[in-house]
């Protein structure tokens, strides 16, 4: 997308990256009053690789990734309340209150999970992506991972499976790589043996191109032209998206021994929503009042999430024993269809 | 009724299938252009393709989790594993994922996929080779885990697993691959799960068993029966669901029971099984039960070895005997 003003669409981005903001501010105060509970990883600092994706797919592309899964939620579409009910373990939750901040999932909005073990969902999304093409549609599948995810077998299985499929068409993949420098609290030079990610997965005949996570701009320049370029040839591609968490890996990660308080302070710097915003500011005229506007109506629609999330039921007891598997309980669904 | 192997009866429900549904399809290593291990895949990636029938690298992680993918956007896929042993490679796309992600996401998509492969001791294939996983799989939720011991079961709960709405581990034995048995022609033959069945009637003596184990325990029924023994063998089918049903009225009339598994004693399916009969038919019973299992080492490769380490008629003829309190 070029950056240029009329363009309405980019202080619509700037809004969703500034609410998604806000909302993982909220979930990190609610964890500390103990209204969230197990693990919580926050996404701030990375928005603009959530927005700069996922703005430029369409309806019916199936998005896939990890467990810092909130803003991929939200962008998505998915209804702030239910994702803040989720967290809350709240029977209104995306998932019933079943899967919590790990597991969001809202297969309306074509967010097909939130998974928590590293590198395991890149395997779903090959084959979702295949399957995509089997039933021989013009949809993608967008599948975002960490740097801490190319170290396990399953990233290598899944490339090298999407990469054989690719060259019949059968996989139209859009990975992200969300590079943020750290598997945890292992740096990339630490933890992987070529610190050129891109180039990791080249070797798996799939294009990959590094770009700048935290300028949406260039962000959603990529992936304007490689979405389209993937639902036209079926193969599948890979943006490393160099990008930088503020806050903890987990809401347990006070201390971060692993990196300085200066260092964050640097990076902070290249805070994705103040470059969006002085960008819009030169090309747009987006105003401070503009933007103050903005930051209120995100902080009324946290309110709001939160309010909902506050007031809903926990989920029936009786739910407890729902959804293990289909339906009437296992012998009935096995019968005769 | 025709009389087909068990491998044949394999073959029949997944190529019906693949007729019947067009978003069957079926993935492996070396199942297409080799034609399979075993050939249970033969003659299928030349009628269906290889957009259906995926040759694939050996990676059973990749296998099992694109598996999963592509069954939550609505296709039917068949994961052939060469044996079961290699599928633990794929332990974090069958348990962590394929098991929990109708949970955990609040029942939002189905995960209709089968798993399938043999399992249990070959001749001399060592401790890699050699391993059964029913207690393995079984004791996941989110899960379905079965293990035929006929060819019809073998296509009919085949069947029943393709065209379900859940993973589905499917353990065959490759010992009973050229057993022949009568399998109903009828395509929308099927078996559900949690069933079990009362392969042999008798009014002394339980035999709770299934897969492989089932057909040593019908030999030994048979056998002592000229002893004026009559044994009463259940199939259990399935682990997962486990219908106990049968057991529980069988051990009413017989009072005593034996259960016959192939590998490994502690957590085993026969711990399962024995714990829930105390659980539900304690006061039925004359006699503690008894567990026929294999040696508690890795399989060994040396023939004499490997036969010691395996449960032999004679096993089961004494655990017979031990429960009737009859010598001999």
């Amino acid at each position: 997308m070029e950056a240029s003003c009329p363009a309405p669409e980019w202080n619509d981005i700037l809004r969703q990256m500034i609410f998604i903001r806000r909302f993982e501010e909220a979930t990190e105060r609610e964890f500390r009053r103990g209204k969230i509970g197990g693990y919580l990883h926050v996404y701030s600092g990375q928005e603009a690789v959530a927005s700069g994706i996922l703005t430029a797919i369409k309806k019916g592309d199936v998005v896939f990734s990890g467990y810092r899964d909130h803003a991929h939620a939200l962008a998505l579409g998915a209804e702030p309340g239910r994702v803040m009910a989720e967290l809350f373990g709240k029977g209104t939750g995306l998932s019933k209150g079943k899967g919590g901040s790990m597991h969001l999932f809202d297969a309306e909005h074509g967010f097909y999970g939130g998974y928590g073990i590293v590198g395991g969902h890149l395997t779903l999304a090959a084959g979702s992506a295949y399957a995509l093409r089997y039933r021989e549609t013009d949809q993608i599948c967008v599948c975002y991972f960490g740097d801490g995810a190319m170290n396990i077998g399953s990233f290598h299985e899944a490339l090298n499976m999407a990469g054989l499929w690719g060259k019949q068409g059968m996989c139209p993949m859009l990975l992200i790589i969300e590079n943020n420098g750290y598997a945890m609290g292992t740096s990339v030079d630490r933890h992987s043996a070529l610190t050129d990610l891109a180039a990791r997965v080249r070797a798996y005949n799939i294009p990959a191109e590094k770009v700048d996570g935290q300028d949406v701009f260039a962000v959603r320049g990529a992936a304007d032209r490689i979405v389209r370029q993937i639902r036209e040839t079926g193969k599948p591609y890979c943006i490393e998206a160099v990008t930088y968490r503020f806050s903890g890996h987990g809401a347990a990660d006070i201390l971060q021994p692993y990196r300085t308080k200066d260092e964050v302070e640097q990076h902070k710097h290249r805070d994705p929503i103040l470059i969006l915003r002085k960008r819009l500011g030169e090309i747009c005229g987006t105003t401070d009042d503009d933007v103050k506007k903005m930051d209120e109506w995100a902080n009324a629609e946290v309110a709001k999430a939160l309010q909902f999330a506050e007031e809903s039921e926990a989920p029936e007891p009786s739910e407890l024993f729902t959804d293990v598997v289909a339906e009437h309980g296992p012998v009935s669904v096995y019968e005769n269809e | 009724m025709s009389e087909k192997s068990y491998r044949d009866a394999i073959r029949d429900a997944m190529m019906e299938e693949m007729d019947r549904d067009p978003n069957v399809l079926i993935m492996g290593e070396d199942i297409g252009v080799y034609e399979g291990t075993f050939r249970i895949t033969a003659g299928m990636l030349k009628k269906y393709g290889p957009k259906r029938v995926i040759d694939t690298p050996i990676a059973e992680a990749g296998m099992a989790g694109t598996a999963v993918g592509m069954a939550m956007l609505g296709l039917r896929p068949i994961v052939e594993m060469m044996t079961m042993n290699f599928a633990i490679v794929a332990a974090d796309q069958i348990l962590n994922h394929a098991a929990k992600v109708r949970y955990f996401s609040g029942g939002q998509v189905d995960v209709p996929m089968v798993i399938r492969g043999p399992q249990g001791a070959g001749v001399q294939l060592s401790a890699q080779h050699s391993q059964t996983f029913e207690a393995f799989y079984g004791h996941f939720p989110g899960l379905a885990v079965v293990v035929p011991g006929t060819p019809a079961d073998a296509k009919g709960m085949l069947k029943t697993a393709i065209r379900g709405k859940d993973p589905v581990i499917f353990l065959e034995s490759a010992a009973l691959y050229g057993m022949k048995g009568e399998v109903p022609d009828d395509p929308d033959f099927t078996v559900p799960f949690g069933v079990s069945r009362v392969a042999r009637e008798g009014s002394d003596v339980t035999v709770v068993s299934y897969g492989r184990m089932l057909q040593l325990s019908l030999i030994v029924a048979d056998k002592l029966s000229s002893e004026g023994i009559e044994a009463e063998v259940i199939d259990l089918r399935s682990m997962r669901p486990l219908d106990l049903d049968p057991v529980y009225e069988s051990i009413a009339k017989t009072h005593r029971a034996v259960v016959v598994q192939e590998q490994w004693k502690p957590f085993g399916a026969g711990a399962e099984i024995a714990a829930s009969i105390m659980e539900n038919a304690f006061d039925e019973l004359d006699a503690p039960v008894v567990r026929v299992t294999g040696e508690d080492v890795p399989m060994p490769y040396a023939r004499n070895l490997e036969l010691l380490a395996t449960p032999h008629e004679t096993h089961i003829v004494s655990a017979i005997r031990k429960v009737m309190y009859a010598n001999g």
